[in-house]
């Protein structure tokens, strides 16, 4: 199945409440999808489509506040509209699950796959300090396991989380395990596990808000303290990485989602010259692998970060290691998709050569 | 015979007290205010049925947003104009809660009207309270989309002008227009007889709301004595003779 099937099918199956979502090429099939499997007949789950990508992520900070597991997936211009609501999510620590199939800008930009949403993704996108979770999958099968993994990791940590994919994962097809359905939550069992949440309030407990406004500076301060020491904690926890021969590298490719997968044909073209090259694949993109990155840095030669963008990522690569290992960065934008052997000839220009 | 004070003070003389849903925070709204009055009623309203353990309620971006210090139930603070955004979540996703929107002109009929105007489209079985005083009275007294013509704020020092500006939106027409609102009123706040025909149109919208009616919307034709830089007695009196004859009260629609 197609990726972007893949999210729709796995949401069902680990028991999401809630879709709320616009039509944006290139992911409208996973609305189509949820449309089409109409599980609202059989999980109960809520599938709405609304009046614009603001719409949408608001109703998320609703559902999320009332303690559902929802969603949403966009595309590239439609995610920039989201970002007021993503800060306010973030505010108010509301856990929630976000979808970018990833395509081309600025503006309004192509349809075709393309990485460069990465500084929006991972260093906050909308105002404030905050953070997202961001998982970056590299296949069918992770589109569909991730769903369940990004909710697990926002609820743990009462945070929104992000699925960042681009065009290519979303729209290739390959074969898929899907995991068994899970029941969704009862409301007795939300208002027992997220006693914060608006669920009505008894006269057991006092009221709940929900709310990212705070007045009194100290006051403020100190939640933006509580929200640096969680990302850390999370930074300390969460990091997923794949490394791909990288034991005994000298050349290191750092590649996620779609270019990961070049990047791979990449190093066993390599390999067949000779060249001892690597790949470390960022899962998590933040938590970013940045410990991981540093322990292999002893042995290498050289660093090449291959991104669908003019160079977004290579700066976490280049904060990683310093100046203890050349980085350069290597990608192509605007839908155009960089080859295997393109990305071989860079690594022996801009590295080996250089 | 002097009556002792202490005779009248009784249990059974009791006529009028706070609502006990009502918290005992100092409410931060200017003298005069309408939107004391309102969250009064709302209490009242959510007391007398009985509904504070299944209602959620969602405040705006204005001078309400800290309505959640006020009532004592489960509580939402929307971005701005987003409400009835969070509004249809909560309420498609709890069906057997009460959920209600509160806000302002500026929230509902400026920045939020796309989410005003499709959640009453859809029908979402909300309460929308619409609070409009003709101004932005948090930020401090600036042109809303409710100024009246020629009416100065901050940002039209010379009055409203209608060839550069508009004339001001009636949004509660725009929403009685469409076929998923079931009940659409404006009522006004500032006299005793006013006050009782709010609190009832209140507990109608959320009886239509345990019915499983399409939206409710009711406007507030309110004061801002801050804001229009008259006491609160010339406020209401202004309110009369100026806010009246533009947004006129009474019941728009009721299916």
């Amino acid at each position: 199945m197609k990726g972007n099937e893949a999210i729709a099918e796995a949401a069902i199956r680990c028991g999401v409440d809630g879709y709320f979502g616009y039509p944006i090429t290139p992911q409208s099939e996973v609305m189509e999808t949820l449309m089409d499997n109409k599980p609202w007949e059989t999980t109960g789950m809520v599938v709405l489509q609304a009046e614009s990508e603001i719409a949408s992520i608001n109703m998320l900070y609703g559902g999320a506040g009332c303690g559902k597991k929802v969603m949403t997936s966009s595309s590239s211009p439609g995610i920039s509209l989201m970002q007021e609501g993503l800060t306010y999510l973030a505010g108010a620590e509301l856990p929630c699950l976000v979808v970018n199939v990833v395509r081309g800008g600025p503006g309004l930009g192509t349809i075709q796959p393309a990485q460069s949403d990465y500084f929006q993704a991972v260093k906050g996108g909308g105002h404030g300090d905050y953070k997202l979770i961001v998982l970056a999958p590299a296949s069918v099968q992770e589109m569909s396991d991730f769903v369940e993994l990004a909710f697990d990791l926002a609820f743990k940590y009462r945070n929104p989380a992000m699925i960042l994919s681009d065009g290519m994962i979303g729209q290739m097809m390959e074969k898929v395990e899907m995991k068994p359905f899970k029941p969704r939550w009862t409301n007795e069992e939300i208002a027992e596990m997220h006693p914060w949440a608006t669920t009505g309030k008894p006269a057991s407990r006092e009221r709940n808000i929900i709310t990212s406004v705070e007045l009194d500076p100290n006051a403020f301060e100190r939640f933006n303290l509580k929200l640096q020491a969680k990302y850390k904690t999370i930074q300390e926890n969460e990091v997923r990485c794949e490394m791909i021969n990288c034991d005994d590298a000298e050349y290191l490719f750092v590649a996620y989602g779609s270019s990961a997968r070049i990047c791979q044909k990449a190093v066993d073209l390599l390999r067949a010259k000779g060249i001892k090259a690597g790949l470390l694949r960022p899962i998590t993109l933040f938590p970013f692998p940045t410990k991981q990155i540093q322990s292999l840095a002893g042995n290498l030669k050289g660093i090449l970060s291959v991104e669908l963008s003019m160079g977004q990522m290579v700066e976490d690569v280049r904060l990683a290691v310093g100046q203890s290992v050349p980085v350069e960065h290597f990608g192509r934008v605007g839908g155009v998709i960089h080859s295997p052997e393109e990305v071989v000839e860079a690594l022996e220009k801009k590295i080996i050569g250089g | 015979m002097a009556i002792d004070i202490k005779e009248i003070i009784k249990p059974e003389n009791i006529v009028y007290k706070k609502s006990s849903l009502l918290t005992d925070n100092v409410m931060h709204y200017c003298p005069g205010c309408t939107h004391g009055v309102v969250n009064r009623l709302v209490a009242e309203v959510i007391e007398e049925m009985g509904i504070q353990e299944e209602t959620i309620g969602v405040t705006p971006v204005g001078c309400a947003v800290l309505l959640y210090n006020y009532i004592d139930i489960d509580w939402q603070e929307a971005a701005h104009g987003r409400a009835p955004a969070l509004g249809t979540a909560i309420k498609r996703l709890r069906p057997d809660r009460y959920v209600f929107t509160y806000q302002g002109d500026g929230d509902l009929a400026a920045i939020g009207t796309a989410e005003t105007i499709h959640a009453c489209n859809r029908g979402e079985k909300i309460v929308m309270i619409f609070i409009n005083n003709g101004i932005y009275g948090m930020t401090g007294g600036q042109m809303a989309p409710t100024t009246l013509e020629g009416m100065k704020t901050a940002t039209s020092p010379f009055g409203r002008d209608a060839s550069h500006d508009g004339l001001p939106i009636k949004i509660t027409e725009i929403v009685a227009t469409l076929p998923g609102t079931s009940y659409v009123t404006r009522q006004a706040a500032h006299t005793a007889n006013s006050v009782r025909k709010l609190k009832k149109a209140l507990k109608k919208a959320f009886l239509n709301q345990k019915e499983g009616k399409g939206t409710s919307f009711i406007e507030v034709v309110s004061t801002c004595s801050s804001g229009w830089k008259l006491n609160p007695v010339d406020s209401n009196k202004w309110m009369e003779d100026n806010m009246f004859p533009y947004f006129p009260l009474g019941d728009i629609k009721d299916e």
